[in-house]
Parts: C-alpha cells; structure tokens; sequence
C-alpha cells in the first residue's frame, strides 16, 4: 500500500475533535445537572409537609428579624476561633516537639504530652467543654478563669492543639532523615537543625490538613454555647425559642458556611498545588 | 613531610549484626587528597560518616589535627564546624534559596557576620558559575549545579578538611565533568579531603593516596599510580578487571 493512500490526520482534525468533546461533555453535565436538581426540588416542593417546612424553616420575616443578633453573636465566634486558632498552632507545636524530643530531661513531659493527646482525642469535644466550662469554677481556686467564653476557648484549645500536634508531628517525622543529616554536617546543633531546617519544611507541608482542623474549629466554637456565651448558635436557639421557628438556625448556618467554605477552597487550592508540584498526573487520561 | 590533619586508627563500626568497618586505618596529611574505593557496601559510606561524627564508632579513635575527636559523650558540634560533608544525593535544603543554604552554617551554626557570610558565598557561587542562581531554589538547578551549590556550603566555613561522599554518583554523566573539575581546583588550592568515590580515572588524577575497601576493611594501599597499574591483592586485581570489563 502507498503512503498517499493513507489519510493522515493533521492537527486541525485534532483540535476539532478536541473541542467536540468537549462541548460534547459540557453539554452532558449541564443536563445531567439540571435534570437531578430539578427531581430533588420537585420531591420537595410536592413533598406534604413542605408548607409547614416552608414557613418553619424559611421565612423571610424571621430571617430578617433574628440575622442582627445571630450577626453580633457571630462576631463572638469570629473573635474567638482566631485566638483560639493561634493558640492551637503554637501549643500544637510545643506538644509534637515535647514528643519528638530526645532529651532525657524531658521525658516527665513526654508522658505528659502522650497522656494529654490520647485524652483529648479520645473524648467527646463537648464533653471537654462541659467538664472544663463547670469544672474549673467549681474548684473555687482564685487566679482561674471564671468566664464562660475563656474556658470554652480553653476547652477547645487543649483539643485541637491534640489534632494539630498529630498533624505536626506527623510531618516533622516525614522529612527525609538526611535533611538532619545535613543540617548536623553544616555544624548545626540538633535544636537549629530542628528549628532551621527540619520545622520550616515539615509546616510546609502539613498546611493543607492543618489548615482541614481551622475549619472544624470554626464550626466547633458552637460547642462553647452549651456552656453559656451568647455566640452565633446560641442567639440562633433564642430567636427561634422566642416564635417557635427554626429559620434563625438558617440564618446562623449561612454564616459559618461564610467563614468555613472560602478556607475549604483555599485547602483545596493548596493541596492541588501540592499535587501538580510533586509531578502527580490524573490516574486516568484526558479521555 | 606535612602534619596529618586528619588520623583513623583501629576505627571499627557495626549495625546490629552486621559489622561494616572492621578496623580502618588512615591517615590524610595536610593538602592531601585520599580516595577511597571499592564497591558499593564496602564502608566508604559510612567511614565518611563516622569521621564526620554523624555516627557513633564503636572502637578506635579518630584525630583532627591531632585532637581526638571520638571521646564518648563529647559534644560533636565543635568538630563538625571543622570538617565539610558532601553527600551523593546533595541534600540541599530546599525550603531555602540557594544562597541561604551555602550561608546557613556560618551563620547560624558559626554565629558569623551575616553579611560577610552572604558576601563569601556569593564569591564561591560565582566561581562556582553559579552566581546568578543564589536567588533560585535549589530544585531549579540541575543535578550538578545542586551538587556543586553542596561543595560550596560545605567550604563556606573553611573546613580543616572535606569529606566527599560520592559525590558525583547520582549524577547524569554529561554532569560529572563540572562537578570533578570543581574538586580538582579545591585540590590545587590545597584543601585537605578525603574522597570516597567510582570515578576510577579522578581518583587516579586528583588522589595522592588510595585506599581500597572491600567488606569494611582496608585490603590495600598505595599511591595512585601504583595502586592502579600494579595492584597486589588479588582482591584489588578482581576489583580493577570487573570495572574494566563493565566499560
């Protein structure tokens, strides 16, 4: 058979086929979208208790009527989620380097970090609350905290600094034994070769599942209501108390998804990021 | 006859079971060059290691300029300041720039002026060919950029001596040469070293000693040209034929 009896394909043909899947798969999503949401909406709207579910939960007059106070209730949580966030991050470090330590000086305080991560994982969030938010004022010692949104942000601090200690830990543990190696070789003593090279990069990479446990924190300063503050949640039970109506937890819900979905998208930004930079393909092809 | 700088007597290392030195005895004179040779697993590795006290030996001594520096329980920092480390796999700390990882031992390590030290490194770099990379990260660099960007964090200090650990095994081979010629300028410069190494013909030409290693043990040494072109160990001589018949 001759070469010119064989129809090649030139790169026109490529590009054309290229853009006809694509539209093709555009086009498919668009109507798959459609069609699912609008079965969910029909079972729904038609559902027999969506008109009371309609004034229950979504009524524009309750809406606008509770947001003021769930607002500046919201502010409470804001505050507090951003200082309890910093302490998290540097009590968190403190308890994976106590761990990693090889000192023999330190190892009362190794226990202590071990003991302290196995509790404060291995306990209901807010049951560490209530035990802290109750139990230390009822000790009657002067010098402690008596403030109800102190104590649950302490509550809170002692069990994420838990998390995030694991999470430090685990990537301090994950540089590569010959970057100390090397930090020692350039005449580093341990703690320099801890603090200039070994840290700097273990915090490198274990931000995107550092930063997973700031959005739980940010949805898990709610707990501290059960305990007094009036934060977001806590307004949102009192407005909906007031007219035995659920929509101020609407409203309350819509601004924790203001704070938690922006970071969540950022996470997955930065673990994307981190995917293409270590070379990771698609496991399948563009096809 | 110049002073030893650096001294290995009766040094002997195990993992467990396992016995990878079995009694090393070396000496470096100033300026001097040994090479240490042998397959891979024979202890050059972790001889270079030991000196550089990122392990601990378990009998023998070894001296710096006449101090031992093998006493157990004696702070190693002090003696690593004195010696350089070049690894096969550069160990670069890539988190930093180029120019921060030739600086970060002097000035974090040796407390030195900041910007003298940026300032010396820079010059290194720069007669390294490298001057213009100081503000890349190391991934920027090819493998022997990175290598010789390792040289120059290693000698920033001015090391008693340096310790090259294979360094140009990992790299591709149209790379060796800058790497190699890099070395060599050290050599003619007068830096002490010890050079672990399976670039037979750069150990011939830069070497002023050779050590051969087989199985943690010193089976033979000699001075380049005789080692190489008379060998007298039959192990030395299976050594030599099995690297000239893989070419």
């Amino acid at each position: 058979m001759s070469a010119a009896t064989i129809e090649l394909t030139t790169k026109a043909d490529r590009d054309r086929a290229k853009q006809a899947r694509n539209r093709r798969h555009m086009a498919i999503s668009a109507v798959s979208t459609a069609v699912v949401l609008g079965l969910a909406a029909l079972a729904i709207l038609t559902s027999p208790g969506w008109p009371s579910v309609r004034t229950e939960f979504f009524s524009a007059h309750e809406f606008a009527s509770s947001f003021g106070s769930i607002l500046s209730g919201f502010w409470l949580d804001v505050r507090m989620f951003l200082l309890i966030e910093v302490a998290v991050l540097i009590l968190g470090l403190l308890i994976a380097l106590c761990r990693i330590a090889s000192a023999p000086i330190l190892f009362p305080l190794k226990v202590v970090c071990v003991v302290f991560v196995d509790v404060m994982r291995g306990v209901p969030t807010l049951l560490t609350v209530y035990v802290i938010g109750f139990g230390v004022p009822a000790l009657n010692l002067s010098g402690l905290p008596t403030s109800a949104i102190v104590l649950g942000g302490i509550a809170l601090t002692l069990c994420y600094s838990a998390y995030v200690s694991e999470v430090f830990r685990a990537g301090i543990q994950s540089i590569h034994p010959s970057q100390g190696g090397a930090a020692l070789a350039v005449g580093l003593t341990r703690q320099q070769a801890l603090r200039y090279v070994i840290v700097p990069q273990a915090v490198r990479r274990v931000l995107p599942p550092l930063l997973n446990d700031f959005i739980s924190v940010q949805k898990d300063v709610a707990l501290v209501s059960v305990i007094g503050p009036a934060e977001a949640f806590r307004m949102a039970q009192v407005a909906s108390a007031a007219n035995f109506n659920y929509t101020p937890f609407l409203a309350a819900a819509a601004l924790y998804l203001c704070v938690t979905v922006p970071l969540t998208r950022i996470v997955d930004r930065m673990q994307a990021r981190a995917l293409t930079e270590r070379g990771a393909m698609l496991a399948l092809g563009p096809r | 006859m110049s002073k030893p700088v650096l001294e290995i007597r009766g040094v002997t290392k195990s993992y467990g079971d396992k016995q990878v030195l079995g009694g090393i005895d070396v000496t470096v004179n100033e300026h001097e060059a040994v090479a240490l040779i042998g397959a891979s697993g024979s202890g050059k590795s972790t001889l270079l290691r030991c000196v550089d006290l990122l392990e601990e030996i378990d009998d023998g001594d070894i001296f710096l300029e006449g101090e031992c520096i093998t006493v157990p329980n004696t702070n190693p920092v002090p003696f690593r300041r004195r010696l350089g480390l070049v690894f096969q796999a550069f160990n670069l700390f890539p988190h930093l720039r180029v120019l921060d990882n030739v600086t970060l031992g002097a000035i974090r390590g040796q407390g030195a002026d900041a910007e003298t030290a940026r300032r010396e490194g820079l010059e290194l770099l720069e007669r390294f060919g490298l001057g213009d990379r100081g503000h890349d990260y190391p991934d920027r660099l090819s493998g022997g950029q990175q290598q010789r960007v390792a040289i120059a964090r290693a000698i920033l200090t001015r090391p008693r001596a340096l310790l090259l650990d294979e360094v140009t095994s990992a790299l591709d081979p149209e790379l060796v040469g800058d790497v190699l010629n890099t070395i060599r300028e050290l050599k003619a410069d007068g830096m002490t070293m010890i050079i672990a190494t399976h670039e037979m013909n750069f150990a011939r030409d830069v070497a002023d000693h050779v050590c051969f290693l087989q199985d943690g043990l010193i089976i033979e040494q000699a001075q380049p040209d005789e080692l190489f072109t008379n060998p007298k160990r039959p192990e030395t001589q299976r050594f030599l034929a099995r690297l000239l018949a893989a070419r």
